[in-house]
């Protein structure tokens, strides 16, 4: 480990990894710190991503994909169910990733772009001086070590604390917290190329419950569910265990994990002197869909270019970063992070009567596009009286 | 004062998120408990295991 490098990145999952390639292909000097053992587990995630939003960043690779998705089904609190297809019958619309090793290919291409990479290293504060972050005091099997960088990348997770020793409240809202928990199951009988969501306040209040699809006879089968529904006796682990019983008896669960994931706003301010925030340690998840491998990798690597640029001017003050979070804000995931705030605020406060009504009225569907925006615009366009109830999102539905 | 039950907690995070404090943190797979905590009691209802409990300073 060198002492000072150009880019430090607190974090291996897709924020940081793409972060570290994207800053180490244009020439930096870049240096990722991770505390866990290994990268990508355990899997805090149910794995699920476009596959346009996934070409982004990525070729796909057999390697790390488990499965891929022609479809999803929403299944209403009367058990009603709704199915979305694409136009293009047979086509595929996503995929179900392996993490594990889906985390680790970004970490390798971080890597043979040039990054340095450190397993089982916790950043344990920041070095502040004149209140600019200038890079982090690490913790390495029993040692401390200070590394300077002229710009911290924060891609520490919905654990996060960097930010929070730099000065900027993190706090989630307990009702925004997706209080979650997940099996991945094995010998059951799923749809293999379906992701299956499961609505209403007795399954999973003010959340949902989700089948993802990891190949034959498997699949993540998860719950998140608000933090303030959450106590003793009704917890995610609660709803999972009661639903898991009911629906997938002779299943055997493989693996077993919890997890949280914000539902909230994104931080006011993605950055300070010296430090940018990027994935879900920026709060940046999709709100309603719990969504954050893609959100990630998009800040990841704005974050990175704009790192890039501000090191070329020499400035890398809290305003000359701006222009990152300015720039994500003004992007299609930042507009998508808004509107689906409010659908989802919308959404949680429909009775399980309203959820079913809802549902009955569409069935079926042939999106041209498989999106949450179509999903909804079709919604809409079937049930104009919504709009009376959401007010502020009908400009983004126009 | 907060109790970690660390034959339930699977270390996932999701309690430090929503700590107003910033009394708890992850490190790698146990939990630690700073001298911020004022035992409001938040993270107990976040943990999708029930693995906090905040308890009387006598019983501990
Ligand atoms: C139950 C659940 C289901 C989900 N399902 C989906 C889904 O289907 N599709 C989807 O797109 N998204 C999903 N998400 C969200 C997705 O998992 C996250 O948005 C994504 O992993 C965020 O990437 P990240 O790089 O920001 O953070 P992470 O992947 O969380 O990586 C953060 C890393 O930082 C490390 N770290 C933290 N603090 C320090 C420190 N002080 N020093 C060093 N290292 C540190 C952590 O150990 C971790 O490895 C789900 C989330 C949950 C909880
Ligand atoms: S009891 Fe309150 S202050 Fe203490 S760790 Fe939990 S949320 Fe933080
Ligand atoms: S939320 Fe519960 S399981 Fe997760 S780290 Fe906190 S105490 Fe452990």
């Amino acid at each position: 480990m060198k002492e000072r490098y150009d880019v430090l990145i607190i974090g291996s999952g897709p924020g940081g990894a793409i972060a570290a390639r994207t800053a180490a292909n244009a020439g930096l000097s870049v240096c990722i710190v991770e505390k866990r053992p290994a990268v990508g587990t355990p899997v805090r995630c149910a794995e699920g991503i476009g596959m346009d939003a996934l070409a982004e960043f990525i070729e796909p690779d057999p390697a790390w994909i488990s499965a891929e998705m022609a479809g999803a089904e929403i299944i209403a609190p009367d058990g009603t169910s709704m199915r979305l297809s694409s136009q293009m019958a047979g086509s595929k619309v996503g995929y179900i990733l392996e993490r594990k090793l889906f985390d680790r290919e970004l970490v390798k291409q971080a890597v043979a772009a040039g990054a340095d990479v450190f397993m089982k290293t916790r950043a344990a504060a920041p070095i502040l001086e004149d209140g600019y972050v200038c890079g982090a005091k690490l913790e390495h099997n029993g040692t401390v070590a200070d590394v300077r960088a002229a710009v911290t990348i924060a891609a520490d997770g919905v654990e996060s604390k960097f930010s929070r020793w730099c000065g900027i409240d993190t706090t989630v809202p307990l009702r925004e917290i997706m209080s979650s928990a997940q099996y991945l199951m094995t010998n059951i009988n799923i749809e293999p190329n379906i992701t299956v969501f499961y609505l209403g306040n007795t399954v999973a209040p003010e959340g949902y419950l989700w089948v993802f699809p990891k190949g034959d006879r498997m699949a993540n089968v998860g719950i998140g569910i608000s933090g303030r529904k959450s106590g003793d006796g009704h917890r995610a682990i609660d709803y999972l265990d009661t639903f898991v019983k009911a629906h997938f008896p002779e299943g055997k669960i493989i693996e077993s994990i919890v997890a949280g994931v914000s539902v909230c706003r994104p931080l006011e301010s993605t950055v300070a002197d010296g430090l940018i925030i990027v994935g879900d340690a920026a709060r940046v998840v999709d709100p309603l869909t719990g969504g954050g491998i893609y959100n990630a990798m998009f800040t990841g690597k704005l974050a990175a270019e704009t790192a890039v640029k501000c090191l070329k001017s020499g400035d890398v003050s809290k305003k000359a970063l701006m222009e990152y979070d300015q720039a994500w804000r003004a992007s299609k995931m930042g507009k998508t992070i808004e509107r689906n705030y409010k659908v989802k605020e919308y959404l949680i406060r429909q009775p399980d009567e309203k959820l079913n009504s809802l549902i009955r009225s569409v069935k079926e569907i042939d999106l041209a596009e498989m999106s949450t925006f179509n999903l909804i615009r079709e919604l809409v366009r079937r049930n104009p009286r919504i709009l009376l109830d959401f007010g502020a999102i009908k400009e983004f539905l126009a | 004062m907060l109790k970690v039950h660390r034959n339930i907690c699977g270390y996932c995070g999701c309690c430090v998120s929503v700590c107003p404090e910033g009394a708890l943190e992850l490190m790698d797979a146990y939990l630690e408990v700073s001298s911020a905590c004022t035992g409001c009691g938040i993270c107990t209802r976040a943990c999708p295991l029930g693995a906090l409990e905040v308890q009387d300073e006598g019983k501990v």
